[in-house]
């Protein structure tokens, strides 16, 4: 490097005239030349060998070793999801995001509970009948696993945690958008955290894990897996108890207390007084 | 006494009569309670509305004294030990812990917290009801401004009492509630964290809080609600109910029942109505689940909490004012909350308060009156009430306005926004229509005392036009015009009310008489346009509501073209 530089010149004063050191400057000019052109052989030839190192291994890696089921999962993926995620997974724009990296939690959760393929853009992606069979659901998602990686899907019994201690957590992490036993609530602009009534285990815990829309992640070093499955234990324990007071009203609180004080118990006293009040 | 014998003319025989002598004897009460018992209340059944309020407060004595046999006023932490799984194990104050055992723990505990929870709700809203009926009736006038003002303070105690009682339980959604108390607390410029300090004893949340409020609930605010009742009760005997004009009655009478038996056999059915319908929603429809809320912990909050219905119109205030907050120098800030939550429910509640005064001081109608007035003939009260009506349910579902975003899919941004523009303009858009319903309804009335009831009968003229024939309601003029004047009473407007059709058989849930004689006995006598004998002239309304019957209300005229 040190002859592309003019200062290197320095030293070649011992050259006593004028004709010397010009001839001497056109020389090291030439030589400069010359070494521009091989750093920058140098410099593409390592850049490529260096790819043909990592990236045509990593082409062929996919080339040999791709699954059945990843396989029919890209088959569904470039008939339903390629016009939003992209090609490559990468996301597209305004339209939706990358999924290299989301793993096989966040597509069972978005799939599963039927909000992706979306039907439209819109605040947030409703839930909805699943479109795929769970068939093609574990092919989306060895396809995705495998391009990127990310959480994958728990094992074993997801309601094996502490109830009490789930309820805690619940209203300490989840309460504020779910409400206090999971009806679910509004977020701004048109925007909600549905209701738990209905979920299953999976797709409580994989939403925990994804984090999907407006929810934030809850990972590993948030909420233990442990916590996770309290929490879980506890949402579906609330969801199966009766109402031990009588019929729940949505257990909702004070608005549907409301609205029954005076659609049932004051429509029931106006038909009080006119009975009375008819009574001669 | 000795000189009176069994046998001396008007001495009771009986052992009733006898005993009821003898308690005479010595208190001598037979005068003032025979002229209790007479006393006469005139029959509307509006006029039963107060009732239900007042018969709800007796349900909260009484289920409110069994809860506090169980419920214990205390914010030390322990660990809950009782039977509901969930929460076994968890830290919590012992009113929370107590308000669990009533509920799963004590025998009809939770019957009684609910039976107590509906009791309230329903106390507050037939407070309101009965307001509205005053006000729109005009029953506030001179002389009757006292009882007013003592019910808008009963009505504002009222919403106090619920508030306290709301944050007994230490539960997370009254814990969230406390908070926003405390922070309107501390919203009053100057005073509000000394005034803080002195309602807590200190900063959020301390020890004493729950244990002042329970005193409060318990002792304080039902006492002087019992008092207010019985100072409300009094002045409305002494000054006696009012009346809807009608036939008989005048500002200087009472038409009605007796107290005894007719108006007590009223009072008491109602009494067992009201306590019926509190007994089937504590019992069916399940109210405040304090155990699904668990405990309050300040960091906790969860989305939909909302307070009890009477207080979520300041709660819909708070969610539509912006969030101006008046910065002044020197470190003074006069914080948006004190706008929604202190100046507008002063502000409401001191127009209120003072409805009758303004009233009185605009229209300068000093006079005592005895007789209410049709919500129509008093066309811009009526709108004023329909005003306040409408800005007051803007408020209210504002209140709950995620609520209804999330179950209706609307977005909360505009649910909040329509809530901003609605409070500006439905109250003039309720107004301007009541005022011209209010207008229709009178001149449609006076229209029918002019030319008559239609009749639905279609009569063709020898020179081909048809005409409707119409049925005047009293004697009429040479031109055939009605020369009744509008007395502010009910004006019948179908044939059916004054006679053309038969009686109805009587009985509200199944008949009571025997319809083939009614039919007999009715046959007897004409109806409707056959009947032409004009025997008895038909002055007034024959209304059920106004305590005649059709069958009396005379019977039709000769028609009329």
């Amino acid at each position: 490097m040190s002859t592309t530089n003019p200062q290197s010149d320095a030293p070649l004063a011992d050259a006593g005239t004028p004709v010397d050191r010009a001839r001497a400057r056109r020389r090291s000019k030439h030589r400069r030349r010359l070494a521009n052109v091989a750093g920058l052989m140098a410099s593409l030839v390592l850049t490529g060998s260096l790819y043909s190192v990592i990236a045509p291994a990593q082409a062929a890696d996919e080339g040999t070793s791709e699954s059945a089921a990843e396989a029919a999962g890209r088959e569904l993926y470039e008939r339903s999801c390629i016009s939003c995620h992209g090609e490559n997974l990468e996301g597209v724009p305004n339209r939706g995001p990358s999924l290299i990296g989301v793993g096989e939690a966040s597509v069972y959760f978005q799939v599963h509970t039927g909000r992706m393929p979306l039907v439209r853009q819109e605040a947030d992606a409703p839930d909805k009948p699943a479109v795929f069979s769970d068939e093609e659901i574990d092919q989306l998602m060895a396809y995705v696993q495998a391009n990127g990686g990310g959480p994958t899907l728990p094992s074993g019994d997801l309601r094996e945690g502490d109830l009490a201690e789930g309820g805690e957590l619940f209203r300490l992490n989840c309460a504020s958008c779910h409400n206090f036993v999971g009806q679910g609530g509004a977020l701004s602009s048109g925007k909600a955290a549905p209701s738990l009534e209905s979920s299953s285990d999976l797709e409580i815990y994989t939403a925990m894990l994804s984090g999907p829309e407006n929810m934030p992640v809850f990972g590993d070093n948030q909420l233990t897996p442990e916590e996770k499955r309290s929490i879980i234990l506890y949402v579906q324990t609330i969801d199966d108890m009766a109402d031990p007071g009588g019929a729940g009203i949505g257990r909702m609180g004070p608005v549907a207390e409301g609205l029954v004080i005076w659609v049932v118990g004051i429509s029931a006293m106006m038909f009080g007084i006119f009975w009375m009040g008819s009574k001669a | 006494m000795a000189a009176r014998t069994a046998t001396a003319p008007g001495a009771p025989t009986t052992k009733l009569g006898k005993a009821g002598y003898e308690i005479d004897d010595r208190l001598i009460v037979a005068g003032p309670v025979r002229r209790t018992l007479n006393k006469v209340f005139p029959d509307h059944w509006s006029f039963l509305l107060g009732e239900i309020a007042l018969y709800c407060f007796i349900i909260l004595l009484l289920s409110g004294t069994y809860l506090t046999f169980f419920f214990q006023a205390s914010m030390t932490e322990i660990i809950y030990d009782g039977s509901y799984d969930p929460l076994r194990g968890q830290e919590m104050s012992i009113a929370y812990a107590s308000t669990l055992d009533i509920s799963f723990d004590v025998r009809g505990g939770l019957f009684m917290r609910q039976l107590h929870h509906w009791a309230a709700l329903l106390f507050v809203a037939s407070i309101v009801v009965h307001l509205l009926r005053i006000f729109f009736t005009g029953a506030f006038r001179r002389p009757r401004e006292t009882n007013w003002i003592i019910g808008v303070v009963l009505l504002i105690l009222a919403l106090l009492e619920g508030a306290t009682g709301y944050t007994l339980p230490d539960d997370l959604l009254s814990g969230t509630g406390l908070r926003i108390i405390s922070a309107i607390i501390l919203a009053i410029p100057v005073i509000g964290t000394w005034a803080h300090w002195a309602v807590f004893n200190g900063d959020f949340v301390g020890t004493e809080i729950i244990g002042r409020f329970y005193i409060v609930h318990v002792l304080l605010i039902p006492a002087i609600l019992l008092a207010l009742i019985a100072a409300h009760l009094l002045i409305l005997v002494k000054q006696k109910h009012t009346q809807f004009p009608g036939p008989g009655r005048t500002e200087h009478n009472v038409v009605g029942n007796r107290l005894f038996p007719t108006f007590a056999g009223k009072a008491t059915g109602l009494l067992f109505v009201v306590f019926g319908v509190c007994a089937a929603l504590g019992g069916l429809v399940q109210i405040n689940p304090v155990w699904l809320w668990g405990p309050y912990n300040p960091a906790m909050v969860s989305a939909a909490s909302q307070p009890d219905w009477y207080v979520m119109f300041l709660d819909g205030s708070t969610r539509l004012f912006p969030a101006w907050d008046i910065n002044l120098p020197g470190d003074y800030t006069i914080p948006a909350l004190f706008w929604p939550t202190l100046v507008l429910p002063g502000i409401l509640f001191t127009l209120l308060l003072l409805y009758p005064v303004i009233e009185r001081k605009l229209t300068g109608d000093t006079v005592s009156h005895h007789l209410l007035q049709r919500p129509r003939d008093v066309p811009v009260r009526t709108s004023l009430g329909m005003m306040a009506i409408a800005f007051y349910l803007v408020l209210l579902i504002s209140g709950g306005n995620d609520v209804v975003a999330d179950k209706f899919d609307i977005s909360l941004n505009a649910m909040t926004w329509a809530g901003r523009i609605g409070l500006v303009l439905l109250p003039p858009i309720a107004y301007v229509i009541t005022y011209r319903i209010c207008l229709g309804l009178q001149q449609h009335d006076r229209e029918v005392l002019e030319h008559g009831i239609e009749t639905g009968v279609i009569r063709r003229l020898p020179h081909g036009e048809f005409i409707e024939v119409h049925q005047p309601i009293g004697p009429v003029d040479e031109h055939g015009h009605g020369q009744l004047a509008y007395g502010g009473a009910p004006v019948p407007k179908k044939m059916n009310q004054v006679g053309a059709a038969r009686r109805a058989i009587r009985g509200f849930f199944s008949p009571v008489e025997e319809p083939t004689a009614v039919e007999i006995d009715q046959r007897a006598e004409g109806r409707g346009l056959s009947a032409g004998e004009s025997d008895r002239e038909l002055t007034t309304s024959g209304r059920p509501s106004e305590g005649g019957r059709p069958s009396d209300g005379g019977r039709p005229q000769d028609p009329r073209d």
